[in-house]
């Protein structure tokens, strides 16, 4: 396996340029850009007034281990601030470059500008030199979505297999989210590394159960219920399926990057009085959420049939259902269901799905990334820092 | 007592059984011994009663609580939405549908 070292020390398993718009506003001009480039992948922030936890995924993201190099893309009134994430990205080594819309001339002049940079930035990371890497150095998410009664007994349990091995390899591996693990407080903290960790466990659930009773709604789409699933709490249970056997070694925020290898809890949940709406929207806020922390693939569990993937980072769609699978194999990746029609082991799919962990890793192309999934969502949210007691020392 | 293997048992406290393939309407299949026919096709990963669960007692299924039972279930009932409820927040289904 091989990637490309960052200036922090991390290791990326794709080399792309981001193309970064800061409010909407510019992302008509930063898809232009991006526009016949594989390598440029569009991400941003719509919002026009200012939000520190967008900022500080935006500057996360723009370092992430994958990307390579970095075109911002202002219309220039906007609030968001361009000269922090351009000071960010500057401070890791990777090339940077800030394109403000009202001061290029308009929305073909800035198009013309992005796409010889991007063009040439592009070229430039397909020739950079690769370093070895290993298991160790890979940051794992997990997430799942479109979930049915299957997902918690065959895709959950089997991610949870391959996060297993993960960890033993010296990987960090997160699985989420809060609002979904509401009904597992108990079960969840009895695996803390530590008393004062169980704590922070049970309240980052409390508080998520607290704030979905204020939205009245739990973490529960229609599409569950057709798939069988009757509560929230046992959604909970099945998706919580996913974390694996391993101790949890911490729980962080968004845009937290684990310190070391090991199973992290991340809390999705904003915090304070509950403002800005549903805690993420859909699924590729969670899977901009890992990223954000670091993750070089994501685990995407489905038992409905969910066919995103994701900028920036790998989405590996692991298929819960047999008979989904028999309608969406060209979207999946992986086939747990065969183990209800008893074709297979939970223990072999969970192999299969470490195994292409790492194959993707190496540069194999992911069934999402080969038809050009490249979704990616960000909205409002506020955090306060984690405490003392939540990272391993 | 016999089951049909179409249902799997998760954990040997649970309340429910959970289908691991789909049953016709109009099929009887047998749960914990008894015979059961089904008015309406029912989907893999839905959930059928093993034992009786009173109006207000939890049911269980991964051998923890995923609810209370809103009205009495019976074995061999088909355990959803009519007769099971959070006991943290409500379910959302879309109505309107056939």
């Amino acid at each position: 396996m091989r990637g490309w070292l960052r200036s922090d020390g991390r290791k990326g398993i794709r080399n792309v340029v981001a193309v970064a718009y800061l409010v909407e506003c510019a992302h008509h001009v930063a898809r232009q850009i991006a526009a016949g480039e594989d390598e440029a992948h569009v991400i941003g922030f719509p919002g026009c007034f200012p939000n520190p936890y967008a900022q500080k995924m935006m500057e996360r993201l723009c370092t992430h281990p994958n990307v390579g190099a970095v075109l911002v893309v202002s219309l220039g009134c906007e609030s968001f601030n361009r000269f922090q994430l351009e000071k960010a990205v500057a401070a890791t080594g990777r090339p940077v470059k800030v394109l403000v819309i009202q001061n290029e001339g308009g929305t073909k002049s800035t198009i013309a500008a992005g796409r010889d940079w991007v063009r040439a930035q592009a070229a430039a990371l397909a020739a950079a030199p690769t370093e070895p890497m290993s298991a160790s150095d890979l940051v794992v998410g997990t997430v799942c979505g479109g979930s049915d009664g299957t997902s918690g007994i065959t895709g959950n349990p089997a991610a949870g297999i391959a996060f297993d091995k993960l960890v033993a390899a010296g990987a960090a591996c997160i699985f989420e989210e809060t609002g979904e693990l509401i009904g597992c407080e108990g079960i969840m903290e009895a695996r803390a590394a530590t008393p004062a960790l169980a704590g922070e466990i049970r309240a980052s659930v409390a508080k998520a159960a607290r704030y979905y009773a204020t939205l009245g709604y739990g973490s529960f789409a229609s599409g569950n219920a057709d798939g069988g699933l009757t509560t929230i709490e046992e959604k909970s249970l099945g998706a919580y399926m996913k974390s694996g056997q391993s101790p949890i070694s911490g729980l962080i925020k968004p845009g937290d990057i684990p310190p070391k290898g090991g199973l992290y809890l991340m809390d999705v949940v904003p915090d304070g009085e509950v403002r800005f709406g549903f805690p993420n929207i859909s699924d590729n806020a969670e899977i901009v959420e890992m990223m954000a922390s670091g993750a070089h693939v994501t685990l995407f569990v489905t038992g409905r049939g969910s066919v995103v993937g994701s900028a920036l980072a790998p989405v590996i769609k692991i298929a819960a259902n047999p008979h989904m699978y028999a309608r969406l194999s060209e979207d999946m990746d992986v086939n747990a269901g065969r183990v209800l029609a008893g074709e297979a082991t939970l223990e072999e799919v969970g192999q299969e799905i470490f195994d292409l962990v790492l194959d993707v890793a190496d540069g194999r192309q992911t069934k999402s990334e080969e038809l050009g999934h490249r979704e990616f969502i960000l909205t409002y949210k506020s955090f306060d820092p984690i405490g003392p007691a939540c990272l391993p020392v | 007592m016999p089951t049909d293997p179409r249902l799997l048992l998760l954990h040997p406290g649970d309340s429910v059984y959970v289908l691991r393939d789909q049953i016709a309407a109009g099929e009887t299949v047998l749960v914990s011994g008894t015979a059961v026919a089904f008015a309406q096709p029912l989907g893999l990963g839905h959930k059928i009663a093993r034992v009786a669960v009173a109006e207000g007692e939890p049911v269980i299924k991964y051998g923890a609580p995923i609810g209370r039972a809103t009205r009495a279930i019976a074995p061999g009932d088909h355990v959803h939405l009519h007769n099971l409820a959070s006991d943290y927040t409500p379910t959302y289904a879309l109505e309107g549908k056939a």
